[in-house]
Order: structure tokens, then C-alpha cells, then sequence
């Protein structure tokens, strides 16, 4: 596995490893308790960290010049 | 017949015209009704994926879970979102291989690779036997939809009847170009009407999200976060995992990829598809602002939430858009479902019984089919009583089932034979079966573990009995059927 591989075990451990430390109401973020904050959050960054990801892998520019 | 059953109907007879439209000019053989001739790219593997997603499940089940169980609804949000995740990994090698050997149905992919059309029966079978409560679930979303905007005057049944009857037409006729042309009027459709809801009902009702929240908080405390038990972060992991894995296991996802142009096409949609999960989150905000508003929906009820806040705040118009929104949910689905169960029966399962029949007889074989496994999943759909979830998550745990087979398939040179694939399939589908009709769980079987464990969904325990099995029977099997092919080689050649 490639570093950038790596990356996309992030999401896993942001999004459920995460839980059980930010299982709590308040503070309200944006109107939504907290763990659904944080959920939305990792939705997010799961968002960015895929596209950092296809930015890394040359396999994506590689088939897009073959079509 | 009020504005919103006018507006509605119209709609659906909309989504029937461009899907007849879509096949003109196609010669709708197997490679081009089932897999669109492996010509989609992002946008309309994008639609086809996310129409998938957004289901009536989405739509009615969501907020239905939000209103009745709270924060464990969250889990949806999680679950898609982590699912693109794996299919950057997993769908690319998918893709190459199904179009080098050209494959039409999941059931190939498994044929091929493991080289045991045995195999392909059974995963045929499980993928089936899958769709039919997914199926179920979006028939009954529909009856729920139609009947509540019709306000009372067409019965569920009478509504689920004209739904599937819809449906079924609609499917014979297109195949998978109707379905990329109505997913996408669908998804532009369902959109504003999720943001607008979920946006102007705590609005109207509250002042406003947060003061939302807090009034749903101080009137239920702690049914925004995960409970200590029952429901609880153990659940949430162990369930999100299980779903991930299952993602793309359903038959008629893993059939549509091999529709894609390229396989770049899932690398670019990994970006965008979590992103798009967020709609999900306006879902939850309607399903928690009826907890006061509608009150007293119990159990399977609960499905209701969405439309009867609906019917309470807004004109018969408006209900007729969200009710048209929501039918086209149940419509598109509905359709990869039923196109993908005909195709796997027709091809997998009548196929290897009749060899001999020619590539038109199965055609015809998989579009006379769709109209049975209809009538099959109507029957269940009018004498069931499940939340829409409950049968979401039946389904999930049987395709689940066969991600480890797929799994071990990936490599060049396999780990587990067909052997070991037949009986880990096997063992785990039936300890499903067992646990959803005996209602066992870890808690029941062992009540005094800590809940952390207890709370688990019991799909992980199938997932690593299959996983066992699937290794004990390669190993065993490797041991008796190996020695013979060892002689033969040392025979052959003196190297190594």
C-alpha cells in the first residue's frame, strides 16, 4: 500500500473511531448537536481527502488521456 | 382527484414517456437493456449511483428513523459516505475485469473468477432473495406516498397496486436507459424539495435549527446522541461496517458499474458523491421537527412523519411536488432492482439449467420474469408490518455476505478457492436467516457481556462465521484435492 493508499483510512477512523469520544449534545455547531456535527464534519473532509487522493494517484491522469 | 394526486400522476406518467423515449434508436439487446453497452460516464454513473441511494428509504425512512429513534439515524449519513471510500479501491479492478470478459451481472463476475457456475446460482439466489425486501420497501414507500396526498381517498393497497403496475411497464420496456433519464429529473426534483423542507419547517415551526434541537433535547433528554445501550456507538460502528462492505454487494449496484465508460469515472465521483450525502442531513431536520409536531406515530409509523407534517403545513400543491419527489424515489430504484433480479435469474440461474437457449430466448426470459418478482414483492409488501429501515438492514447483512468471496477474488492469484467461496457464502446467509427469523441477538444469547460487545449487529458474527468457513473449506479442500496435483507437476518437471 501507497501513502496515499493510507489516506483513505482516515475517514474510517475520524468518522467511527471518533465517536465515542464526541458522543455528547452540546456545544450546538451550526444548530446540530455535536456528534451529528461531527459526522457532517468527517462527511466533509472525506470529500477532500478523496480528492487529494485522486490528485496523487497517477492511474487517474493516465486513463483519462486513453479515454 | 385533488391538485397534489394530479400533479403527482402527471409525473409519473412524465418519468414512463422519457423512459420509452430513452431506448429509441438502441437496439435493446442484453449488453445494452442491462449494462446500457458500457457507454455511461460520470455523470450518469453518478446518477445511477446516487439514484440508488436516495431512496424512499432516504426520503420517508430517514426522517422516520430521526423522528422515532433519534441520534442512531446518523448512521445513514456515515454508511454512504464511507462506502465511496472503499469504491475508490474496489470498483476500478471490477470494472477492467467485467469488461474484458463481458460481463452483464454480478453473478458472472463470480462464475468467471472462480471459474463455478455453481457459484453463480448461489450468489444469484442470495442477490435475489436480497432485492425482494429492498423491493418491498420501496413499494411501500410508494403506497405510503400516494395514499397520504391523495388525503385519505386512495387505500395503500389501491396505491401500491398502480405504483407497481408502473413500475413493472416502465422497467420491460427501457431497462437501464430509463432509469439513468428518470434518475436524473429525479435527483434535480428531490433535491430542492429536501432542502426546502428541511430548511423551512424547523424555520416555520421554531425560529430555527438550533432552537429545534434544543426543544426536541428538553423534551426527550439524550435522544440526540447515542444511547449507553441498545442503539448505541457499538451499534453505530459495527452497523456502519457491515453496510460499507454491503455497499456495493447488491446486485444491481455492482451491475452498474459495469456501465461505466471508464474506470476513472469512480475515482472522479469519490469527490463529489460524500458531499452530495449531506442532503441526507435535511431528511433528519424534517424527521426531528414532526417529534412535537406530529406526535405519536409508533413504530412503522413512523415512515409517515415526513408526510404528515407535510399535509399539516403546506398546500395541496406543494404536498403534490414533495409526494411527485417522492414517488420517483420509489420509481427508479424500484426499477434497477427489478431489472437486476430478472437479469440474474434469466442469465445465472436458467442459463446453467438450459445451455443450450440462445442469447434472445434470455432476453426474453429476463423481461417476462420482471412482471413475477413484481407480484412476488407486492405480496410481501401488503401483508408485511416492518419500518423501512429494519427491512433495509435485512437486506444489507444477506449481500453482505458475499464481500469476502469477492474480496479474496481480487488478487491475481486467489487465497480461497470455490470450494471455500460456496461455503462461507453459504454458512453466512443461513446464520442471517437464522437470527432474522429467530430475532437472536448477542444480548439475548449472552446477557450479561458488556454492552459494548452485546450492542454489536449481529451481521458482524455471520460476516466471521463466512469468513472461518470460507478459509476452514479452502484449507481442507487444498489438502485432499492437492496431492494429486503435486505428483503431477513433480512428474512433469524437475525445477523447484
Amino acid at each position: 500500500m501507497k501513502a496515499r493508499d493510507w489516506l483513505g483510512v482516515l475517514p474510517f477512523v475520524g468518522m467511527l473511531g471518533g465517536i465515542p469520544f464526541v458522543n455528547q449534545v452540546e456545544p450546538y455547531v451550526l444548530g446540530m448537536p455535536f456528534v451529528l456535527f461531527w459526522i457532517v464534519l468527517w462527511v466533509v473532509l472525506t470529500s477532500v481527502i478523496m480528492a487529494i487522493v485522486n490528485r496523487l494517484d497517477p492511474a487517474t491522469r493516465e486513463e483519462e488521456n486513453n479515454g | 382527484m385533488n391538485i397534489a394526486l394530479i400533479i403527482i400522476f402527471a409525473v409519473l406518467l412524465l418519468a414512463i414517456y422519457s423512459g420509452i423515449r430513452a431506448q429509441k434508436g438502441k437496439d435493446m439487446n442484453m449488453e445494452q437493456w442491462s449494462v446500457g453497452g458500457r457507454g455511461f460516464g460520470s455523470i450518469f454513473i453518478f446518477l445511477l449511483v446516487a439514484g440508488e441511494i436516495y431512496t424512499t428509504f432516504t426520503f420517508l425512512g430517514g426522517s422516520g428513523w430521526a423522528y422515532s429513534k433519534g441520534a442512531p439515524s446518523y448512521y445513514v449519513l456515515s454508511y454512504i459516505a464511507l462506502a465511496y471510500v472503499i469504491s475508490y479501491w474496489l470498483l476500478p479492478p471490477i470494472w477492467r475485469y467485467a469488461k474484458q470478459h463481458r460481463l452483464v451481472s454480478q453473478s458472472d463476475f463470480f462464475v468467471s473468477k472462480y471459474n463455478s457456475p455453481i457459484l453463480g446460482i448461489l450468489v444469484a439466489a442470495v442477490g435475489v432473495i436480497a432485492i425482494i425486501p429492498y423491493l418491498v420497501l420501496q413499494f411501500k414507500g410508494l403506497g405510503i406516498i400516494v395514499s397520504e396526498a391523495s388525503y385519505g381517498s386512495i387505500t395503500p393497497a389501491a396505491a401500491v397496486w398502480i405504483g407497481v403496475i408502473g413500475v413493472t411497464i416502465y422497467v420491460m420496456i427501457s431497462g437501464i436507459h430509463g432509469s439513468a433519464w428518470t434518475a436524473a429529473i429525479k435527483d434535480i426534483l428531490i433535491f430542492f424539495v429536501v432542502v426546502f423542507m428541511g430548511l423551512y419547517l424547523p424555520y416555520h415551526y421554531y425560529g430555527g435549527i438550533q432552537p429545534m434541537f434544543e426543544a426536541v433535547e428538553s423534551a426527550n433528554p439524550g435522544f440526540l446522541k447515542f444511547p449507553d445501550e441498545g442503539l448505541s456507538v457499538s451499534w453505530y460502528i459495527s452497523t456502519v461496517l457491515i453496510t460499507v462492505f454491503g455497499f456495493y454487494m447488491w446486485p444491481h449496484t455492482f451491475g452498474s458499474v459495469f456501465s461505466a465508460k471508464n474506470a476513472n469515472v469512480f475515482r472522479k465521483n469519490t469527490v463529489m458523491l460524500p458531499l452530495y450525502t449531506i442532503m441526507l442531513l435535511f431528511v433528519f431536520f424534517v424527521g426531528f421537527t414532526a417529534i412535537l409536531q406530529v406526535p405519536g406515530l409508533k413504530g412503522a409509523d413512523g415512515d409517515l412523519s415526513l408526510l404528515r407534517l407535510s399535509l399539516q403545513t403546506f398546500d395541496p400543491w406543494i404536498v403534490g411536488v414533495i409526494g411527485a419527489a417522492g414517488l420517483l424515489t420509489a420509481l427508479v430504484p424500484g426499477s434497477m432492482l427489478l431489472m437486476t433480479a430478472a437479469t440474474l435469474l434469466a442469465k445465472n440461474v436458467y442459463k446453467v439449467m438450459a445451455p443450450d437457449a440462445s442469447e434472445m430466448r434470455i432476453a426474453r426470459v429476463a423481461k417476462l420474469l420482471v412482471p413475477v418478482i413484481s407480484l412476488i414483492s407486492l405480496y410481501f409488501t401488503l401483508s408485511g408490518g416492518d419500518t423501512l429501515v429494519t427491512l433495509l438492514l435485512m437486506g444489507y447483512s444477506l449481500v453482505t455476505q458475499l464481500f469476502p468471496a469477492l474480496l479474496f477474488s481480487l488478487r491475481p492469484q486467489p487465497w480461497v478457492n470455490k470450494y471455500g467461496a460456496f461455503a462461507g457464502i453459504l454458512a453466512g446467509v443461513l446464520m442471517v436467516a437464522y437470527v432474522t427469523v429467530s430475532k437472536v441477538t448477542i444480548a439475548t444469547v449472552f446477557p450479561d457481556w458488556p454492552a459494548a460487545i452485546k450492542d454489536l449487529n449481529v451481521g458482524v458474527v455471520a460476516l466471521l462465521v463466512n469468513i472461518l468457513v470460507m478459509f476452514g473449506v479452502t484449507l481442507v479442500t487444498r489438502i485432499i484435492f492437492v496431492p494429486s496435483r503435486q505428483t503431477a507437476t513433480s512428474e512433469g518437471s524437475s525445477t523447484i
